[in-house]
């Protein structure tokens, strides 16, 4: 446990200081630090599911509380701990359910394996998991006797029946830490590769002799863009520059580094140039369950330019941003107001900052909030590395990753303070 | 142990440096942090806490600077305790900085130190330092990166190994009311060398009242450029070569980090050793200095200046706290009665209970503080468990741990109440006073010498009154809130310091309230007074302008009644010219010099092609002259007599062999300003005005010299003729030169006739 420990401490110092960039990278070393602490626990001989649950809880709290803003954690720790509950579900029903079950996931570990035979042998147990899970709310509406016997043994199973019957399954109990790890492990193989999956959809959205108009600077739209070129298709891509950070300059350079034809335009333009773009594409910050989008500061002028002009407003997302929480929560924070000096220099402002004279307190007040709600009825199209979903469809989606007992994560762990 | 294996890694890295140069920048970077300011600025608060763990809205101050010295990327922080040294220790022993992977906080400990300098001569002793380190006191707010500077400074320190110090400086507006109010600080003059960096110059206490300043003249002989700068602020963050400690420990006698060392290097140039600075821009950094500069550091974190170093990111185990519209921070459960008014920029700590009707603005309440009903509370920092009763009104105070405020009481703008303080109902205390348990030292240092010289005595005698204070507490209370009980009203404890340094004046420099009305217009008006000596005087500097070193421009400003632009675009011209002649300039340039003149002044070609041909008259007499006074040197007794009675025969053929020459010279010069005849006629009234005024050896040669001028086609026949034909009707005074020439003008017109 004190090397977990320390990794735990060196990675919340992180998080409080605000030194991890970006979602992506946040998302995954959250996983790897959980895996981590899941291959550390021990577990007991009973109720192993809820020994994994209760330590990845304990660390996700002070993940969590670290850095309140990023949501892409929380969303991991939710993640990790749905895997934990599916893992131990799964175990159960295949040792209570016996053939009638066995003998459904059997076909479908077969059809799994015709799809990723890329996977090694050690994934096929986690790739077992993973198509048990996705049918259960696939083929809710043609299949509803197996889904509906799933939620039922998993209230159960977890807890009490998971105890009563260990004793029996105390080989397949074993397996239980082994299975959630390669799961872990498929999920931060899911965060690494989201890009290149989100990218592979380009060709189906981006068309010949199309106007791009995109935001600030995101890694997933610039491999998106990337794709499609790579694809012989030609296009213009407009890039606001994206203020105060102005990350748009470094994603225009990249642009043209790659042969694009691009137009830096500054974010008061876009309304003026919105008529002649024929698709907007930008990243996000968090998706969330109402389907509405943290993004970039500027993004909702953007989507709101986009309606006005009736300009499909597409957000590409990985999985790993998708928060299950509303953004009405008042346990959510929505914003992060940064630094006044990415705005105006201090130096040259300093006379407004007086403080010493007058009444005590300056006249100028620089606010510089780092990101923007975009309401979901704004977007045309989410794309995923699962595909494109419309946001009304963002609910279905989010139900599929994490597991309901897992929302309030958050607020257990300031209860528990 | 950890430190060890960090030290051991060190030095293989230092192994590996002597093979590899790029290596350099993966040695672990080292800091001396000091836990000290060897200052009294803090007093009375200083007296129980050391200066460094006070709160700055509602984290020990310390905290900042080592969570930027980490961020920053510092793997190593020696900190240096001195005063209070066991409760630093203590603090960052409970602290979570002990525990931080990759970064190792060390304590260093010494109780006789009296000056930064002392300190690091120890620390020089202790062979603790093995490369570049940061030098930092531990009240430094900032969140700038260190990566540049730090690669600037390993990249001259490879090229120079004389620099061994790089200075992080701030622009500032240059307002003296800005850089008052703002910091509570003097001006600061620096001067830079715009291409290098390199700082010439440093002095933080330049005399205001003659609004001058002194350069050493070498400074300017030196360098070819110098920017003077009073737009600069010091952020008081030194990257040192470890040269740097040696240099304390070489000369005992540096004492102030600033006053002493800087100061000292720069005018010390045997050693030649060299500072340079690196101006951050977009980044924070501030020290603090005294409680004016608090409430500004305050307020610039409150307004998240210092991002990431803000109340709402829990950089350093400070309490989750909530930031709400308007710049409200909140932390959790806060009682706060409904019909409380809790205003904009104000941070509210843990467990604190406000009551009805109260008022908070741009305040910062600690945690744990009991506020009860009626309360105005403004521009005030109020520490932890602080109760304040029912009426009271706060203003722009400092209100420290424990103080209690009976109902009623009222602080005046600019108090400090230190700890555990109680103010009695209804009293009211005075603008600017501070009020301790402790009663004040006897040994003022309120003169800045002193406070050097005599800061031994002075932590000396502080400690031991800190052991009594501390384990006496209970007795002292009962005992100072008899003795002064009318003092602070009712029950109330503490003593009333007597302002003592220089009265009120110094007082509202340094409180934490805003200067007040009368105090700002006198600044402001000593500014524009300021401004007007610059209007007046030209050689004064305008701000931060850059001085050139030459010649010309220190020349001919300093007439007093400048009635007349002509008169210094006359001498400005000569000026040029004599420097041409002297440095063999091309005429090409000179004429590229004049006309530049000619634009700045406005000038017309024929006020130039006077001026041109003043000078040139004007360098003519010079030469004979010279000529006449060596030969007379040369000369013994006998000859002197006969030479100087041959003299004006002997000036005026040398006079005009002289004139000749020159005029041969710089025919070229002259003749581009001759555009036209009525130019050529200025000429001839400018040489005419010469021989009656300011040159009167030419007036012999006048008829001679026109002739001349005449011969090299510098004046057209047409010229000289018209000139006679309009002096034909003048006076007869006038007339001299007309008459003296009559036969040239009258072969001129001669020949004219047979031309015709």
């Amino acid at each position: 446990m004190p090397d977990t420990q320390v990794l735990v401490n060196d990675f919340l110092n992180k998080l409080k200081k605000r030194k991890i960039e970006g979602s992506q990278a946040t998302a995954r070393q959250t996983a790897e630090l959980l895996r981590s602490v899941i291959s550390q626990q021990r577990v007991p001989y009973t109720n192993q599911a809820g020994a994994l649950i209760d330590a990845v809880k304990a660390v996700g709290e002070q993940l969590i509380a670290a850095n309140p803003v990023e949501l892409a954690v929380g969303n991991i720790v939710r993640r990790v701990l749905h895997i934990i509950r599916e893992e131990d579900l799964s175990l159960t029903t295949a040792a209570i359910g016996g053939l009638n079950l066995s003998a459904v996931s059997d076909d479908e570990n077969d059809d799994d394996r015709d799809g990723d035979s890329t996977l090694s042998a050690a994934a096929v147990a986690a790739a077992a998991r993973s198509t048990l899970r996705p049918p259960s709310l696939q083929t809710l509406l043609e299949d509803t006797p197996v889904s509906a016997a799933v939620p039922q043994t998993s209230s159960s199973g977890g807890d009490s029946e998971g105890k009563s019957k260990s004793a029996d399954k105390s080989s397949r109990s074993r397996k239980l830490k082994h299975d959630v790890i390669e799961a872990v492990n498929e999920l931060i193989q899911d965060i690494v590769t989201c890009h290149e999956q989100i990218a592979e959809q380009a060709v189906e959205h981006i068309h010949q002799n199309e106007v791009i108009l995109t935001l600030g600077s995101s890694r997933t739209v610039l491999e998106f863009l990337f794709a499609a070129k790579e694809k012989k298709r030609s296009f213009r891509v407009f890039v606001a520059e994206g203020a105060p950070r102005y990350q748009g300059h470094l994603l225009a350079k990249e642009l043209v580094a790659r042969g694009l034809q691009t137009t830096l335009i500054t974010d008061s333009a876009v309304f003026a140039m919105i008529s002649r773009v024929n698709m907007v594409i930008v990243g996000a910050h968090a998706v969330m369950a109402n389907g509405g989008v943290i993004a970039p500061v500027g993004m909702n002028l953007v989507a709101l330019a986009a309606q006005k002009h009736a300009v499909p407003f597409v957000v590409l997302a990985g999985s790993h941003k998708l928060c299950p929480l509303y953004p009405h929560n008042p346990e959510v924070l929505l914003n992060e107001l940064r630094s006044p000096s990415e705005l105006l220099d201090f130096g040259e402002f300093s006379d407004c900052m007086d403080f010493g004279s007058g009444s005590g307190s300056p006249l100028l007040h620089v606010v510089n909030p780092a990101f923007d709600y975009v309401p979901p009825k704004l977007v045309s199209l989410f794309i995923t590395d699962t595909g494109g979903h419309n946001p009304s469809y963002m609910y279905r989606l989010i139900a599929d990753y994490y597991s309901a007992d897992d929302l309030v994560v958050q607020r257990r762990a300031t209860a528990g303070n | 142990m950890g430190a060890q294996k960090k030290r051991a890694a060190a030095a293989a890295a230092a192994a590996r440096v002597s093979e590899d140069p790029d290596d350099l920048a993966r040695q672990p970077l080292q800091a001396i942090l000091l836990a000290d300011s060897f200052t009294t600025k803090f007093r009375p608060i200083t007296l129980e806490r050391p200066k460094v763990l006070l709160p700055l809205v509602n984290v020990p101050m310390i905290n900042y600077t080592l969570a930027w010295l980490e961020a920053a990327g510092v793997a190593e922080v020696f900190v240096f305790c001195c005063a209070h040294s066991k409760q630093v220790i203590d603090y960052l022993e409970n602290s979570e900085w002990f525990s931080q992977p990759n970064f190792t906080v060390k304590t260093i400990e010494s109780h006789n130190i009296i000056s930064a300098g002392d300190a690091l001569r120890l620390i020089y002793e202790q062979n603790v330092i093995h490369g570049d380190f940061v030098l930092i006191s531990g009240d430094t707010v900032s969140n700038m990166s260190l990566t540049q500077a730090l690669q600037e400074h390993k990249e001259r320190k490879k090229k120079d190994n004389n620099a061994v110090m790089t200075m992080i400086i701030k622009k500032s507006k240059p307002s003296p009311i800005t850089r008052q109010s703002r910091l509570g600080t003097d001006e600061l003059f620096m001067a830079i060398d715009p291409n290098t960096k390199q700082l010439l110059y440093y002095e933080d206490k330049a005399d205001h009242s003659k609004g001058t300043i002194c350069l050493d003249k070498m400074l300017l002989a030196e360098n070819p450029s110098i920017s003077l700068h009073n737009d600069k602020q010091d952020c008081y963050i030194d990257i040192c070569s470890p040269e740097v400690l040696s240099l304390f420990t070489d000369n005992f006698d540096y004492q102030h980090l600033r006053r002493h060392f800087v100061k000292g290097l720069l005018l010390d140039d045997i050693m030649g050793y060299k500072i340079f600075t690196h101006e951050i821009h977009s980044s924070y950094a501030a020290r603090i200095d005294n409680y004016r500069s608090y409430d500004i550091v305050s307020k610039d974190i409150i307004q998240r200046w210092t991002y990431p170093y803000v109340p709402d990111v829990k950089f350093c185990g400070n309490r989750a706290t909530k930031l709400e519209r308007r710049g409200m921070y909140r932390a959790l459960e806060i009682e706060q009665s409904r019909s409380a008014q809790v205003g904009s920029f104000t941070v509210i700590g843990y467990g604190t209970k406000i009551g009805s009707n109260s008022k908070i603005s741009d305040s910062v309440i600690g945690e744990g503080c009991t506020i009860g009903s009626n309360v105005l509370i403004e521009g005030s920092y109020i520490w932890d468990n602080v109760i304040i009763e029912d009426g009271c009104e706060l203003r722009h105070v400092i209100v420290c741990d424990g103080v209690i405020m009976k109902a009623g009481a009222v602080l005046k703008p600019g108090v400090v109440l230190s700890f555990k303080v109680v103010i009695g109902e209804r009293f009211v205390v005075p603008a600017y006073s501070k009020v301790s348990l402790l009663q004040q030292p006897t040994v003022h240092d309120s003169d800045e010498e002193l406070e050097y010289a005599d800061n031994s005595s002075g932590t000396v005698e502080f400690s031991s009154i800190q052991g009594t204070a501390d384990q006496s507490n209970g007795e002292m209370t009962s005992e100072s809130s008899e003795a002064h009980k009318p003092k602070l009203g009712t029950g109330g404890v503490g003593y009333i310091w007597s302002i003592c340094e220089g009265g009120q004046e110094e007082e509202w420099r340094h409180s934490v309230a805003p200067i007040p009305e009368d105090k700002l217009t006198e600044l402001s008006e000593a500014m524009d007074d300021d401004q007007e000596l610059v209007t007046q005087d030209r050689t004064a500097l305008s701000t931060s302008g850059e001085l050139i070193s030459d010649s010309n421009a220190s020349e001919g400003d300093d007439n007093e009644d400048s009635k007349d632009d002509s008169v210094y675009f006359e001498k400005e011209v000569e000026a040029t010219f004599l420097r041409a002649v002297e440095e063999n300039v091309k005429v090409d340039h000179v004429i590229l010099e004049v006309n530049s003149l000619r634009l700045s002044y406005n000038m017309t070609s024929a006020d130039c092609a006077g001026a041109v041909f003043y000078s040139m008259m004007k360098l003519a007499i010079k030469t004979p002259h010279s000529s006449a006074i060596g030969l007379l040197t040369l000369y013994p007794s006998p000859f002197s007599m006969v030479a100087s009675n041959a003299y004006p025969i002997y000036l005026s053929g040398e006079l005009q062999q002289n004139t000749a020459n020159i005029i041969t010279t710089w025919q070229k010069l002259l003749k581009s300003y001759l555009l036209e005849i009525d130019e050529e006629i200025e000429i001839i009234l400018k040489f005419e005005e010469m021989c009656l005024e300011s040159a009167k050896e030419f007036s012999p040669l006048f008829a001679r010299i026109l002739h001349i001028l005449y011969d090299k086609d510098i004046l057209q026949e047409d010229a000289i003729l018209r000139w006679a034909d309009e002096k034909e009707g003048a006076d007869e005074s006038d007339k001299v030169f007309v008459r003296q020439s009559e036969k040239f003008i009258q072969w001129l017109r001669e020949a004219s006739e047979e031309e015709d």
